[in-house]
């Protein structure tokens, strides 16, 4: 039984559908990674499992999100609130902005624990500072008091994913978590998610857009294309097997050693806007290999000897 | 924190200066003067002349100006022309008037434009939101002597609830505040709902709901708290104007105050009296944002950090 299982959600706003028939499941412990270009709807497919669709203006008009077999898209909203931040944290893309700018970030860690752990004042600040510690930040005591501008990005953004450790919970979607940060503190701040992860047992999903992080961190992927899931693995297969010509690319975007100068491929072309998706293969405008067939019929997502891609080519392993 | 408060009053000293200079000097270049209302008619050149010599207004204006300074400073602001009384005294005898109506004014238009404020952002484009949007802009655009008249019609004459001038009871008072206090909840809702709306939109609202926190606590301990602060800076601006632009209020409920007193004695030129009060309100108004810079540091840590 899966910890988090995503069938067919398909999700509106207003009168698009910048999502449609995202099918992935993740497992306890699980770190798994979705990766795609921006605007391939990995933040969405982040808030729709959150909750917090309604706050965008957007709702899954079909599908079901399960959650320990809960179905978290019929809950009603208050069961919800008591499973955010107690069972499924959110680790949000940027730092800067998400952290109360007039309160004190130890306070915005002890909120969470006193909330839903029921602690009192005292024990929740012991809680935090804790959790602080083994997220390696200094003086934790003293940080703990700090406001949010007086510490650098690569802090608060620990002190954001103490928030979400806060509650133990079973499942953290971290949204690009690094996106924001500086180069050279972006791989420190994966090593400890994935490390605290592990070491709490707690499932993670991943967001990012860097293939690379994926390979260092991750067990399985999920790749997003435009709105749909292009192809589902272990980390291992897609690597050294991918299906999709989209997922191939996005590999193929890896700097690797001994690249000549000008080597590094890009895709060409950008993801299409929601108001405008292609027919048939949402990536056969982009595709080198794209068939007349995969400009007319929209490829279904098939299972294949490890995970699942959606492409009309996948059939054949190469 | 301490050593921002000393700073700013010592910089209070030459915004003080510099408006009593001003004050001065408007007072003067307003055409026509108090002896002109004090003399009788037919009096002699030679009258006229010794009376001019009396209150000092013969001497060259920086003279003038000294003079009154000094005194000032030593807490005299001279006798009053026409009324024939220290200026502090009149000032003694009206300030309570004004300082009751603009403080009750004030608390009003900030308790309940602020609670407004916050139930439209709540329930933003719902038609509570609509509502109190149309009683905004009505309230906001209604001049306040024309609605101080109305409310005298209806409250006072047809249903005899208040009376309709004076300042002899505490029932007196509620017809002015109330028209005072109406341009103010329009304006405080306003900015509270404008505020309130775009804070809401901020990414660490977003984590709040991520994490759990009920709407209404998010609303009101996190997004209300942010949105104070431009309310504060609207709010210690209007310390200012609530005591001095009460003026038409006092004279169409017929109160005594700050107002009242200063019409009259412009009208009258009497110099000593204008000045005294135009200082009053001059002082009223930089305290008023020295409070609100106070009240803003004490909300935010990060204006606080720039004090330093």
């Amino acid at each position: 039984m899966a910890l988090l299982d995503l069938s067919d959600v398909t999700v509106s706003i207003g009168a698009l559908t910048p999502l449609d028939r995202i099918a992935f499941s993740i497992e306890a412990g699980e770190i798994i990674g979705v990766v795609g270009e921006s605007g391939s709807g990995k933040s969405l497919t982040a808030m729709a499992v959150m909750g917090l669709l309604p706050l965008i203006g957007g709702r899954i008009t079909s599908g079901a999100v399960r959650f320990a077999d809960v179905e978290l898209n019929r809950l009603p909203e208050r069961d919800y609130r008591a499973l955010r931040g107690r069972r499924i944290a959110l680790i949000s893309q940027n730092p800067m902005t998400s952290l109360d700018p007039i309160r004190r970030v130890g306070e915005q860690i002890d909120q969470v624990s006193m909330m839903h752990l029921g602690l009192g004042t005292e024990q929740a600040r012991l809680r935090s500072v804790d959790m602080m510690r083994q997220l390696r930040i200094p003086e934790a005591d003293v940080v703990h008091g700090n406001y949010p501008h007086q510490l650098s990005g690569g802090m608060k953004q620990r002190i954001v994913i103490a928030m979400a450790l806060a509650a133990d919970p079973e499942l953290i979607v971290a949204d690009e978590p690094t996106t924001a940060l500086d180069v050279t503190i972006q791989a420190q701040i994966i090593q400890i998610m994935v490390e605290m992860a592990r070491r709490k047992n707690v499932a993670l999903m991943l967001i990012t857009h860097d293939m690379g992080v994926v390979a260092q961190a991750c067990d399985r992927v999920v790749v997003l294309y435009a709105g749909r899931v292009a192809e589902t693995g272990s980390v291992e297969r897609i690597f050294a097997a991918p299906r999709h010509p989209y997922t191939k690319s996005l590999i193929g975007c890896i700097p690797v050693e001994g690249l000549p100068p000008g080597g590094l491929k890009g895709i060409d072309g950008v993801v299409p806007g929601v108001a405008n998706y292609p027919t048939g293969c949402r990536f056969h405008p982009r595709c080198s290999l794209a068939q007349d067939r995969c400009k007319i019929e929209a490829p279904l997502l098939r299972a294949l000897d490890e995970g699942a891609a959606a492409c009309h080519l996948a059939g054949d392993p190469p | 924190m301490a050593l921002f408060l000393i700073r700013r009053l010592l910089l209070l000293i030459p915004v003080f200066l510099a408006v009593s200079l001003v004050i001065f000097m408007i007072v003067r270049f307003v055409p026509g003067d108090p002896i002109d209302n004090l003399l009788q008619i037919g009096s002699t050149e030679e009258q006229k002349t010794a009376m001019i010599a009396a209150y000092g207004l013969d001497r060259a204006l920086p003279v003038q100006y000294t003079i009154w300074l000094g005194k000032m400073l030593q807490g005299d602001l001279g006798e009053a022309i026409i009324l024939r009384q220290p200026v502090s005294t009149l000032i003694a005898q009206n300030l309570p008037h004004s300082l009751i109506l603009g403080s009750l004014a004030l608390a009003f238009s900030t308790l309940v434009g602020i609670a407004t404020g916050a139930l439209a952002a709540s329930f933003k484009d719902g038609w509570l939101d609509r509502l109190v949007m149309t009683l905004i802009l009505l309230g906001s655009t209604l001049p306040s002597f024309w609605l101080g008249l109305l409310m005298i019609l209806l409250f006072a004459v047809q249903l005899g609830w208040f009376p309709v001038s004076g300042a002899r009871s505490w029932s007196a008072l509620v017809l002015p505040v109330l028209t005072i206090g109406i341009g103010g909840v329009a304006l405080v809702a306003r900015v509270t709902r404008a505020a309130m709306i775009e804070i809401a939109r901020k990414d660490f609202v977003t984590m709040l709901h991520a994490k759990g926190v009920p709407p209404l606590q998010i609303q009101l301990g996190h997004v209300l708290r942010h949105a104070l602060l431009p309310v504060v800076t609207i709010l210690s601006l209007r310390i200012g104007w609530v005591l001095g632009g009460a003026v038409t209020i006092e004279y169409v409920f017929a109160r005594p105050g700050l107002g009242s007193l200063l019409i009259t004695s412009l009208n009258q030129r009497d110099y000593p009296v204008v000045q005294g009060c135009l200082l009053m309100l001059a002082i009223a108004v930089i305290l008023g944002t020295l409070i609100g810079d106070i009240v803003q540091a004490a909300m935010d840590p990060r204006l606080r950090e720039t004090l330093r």
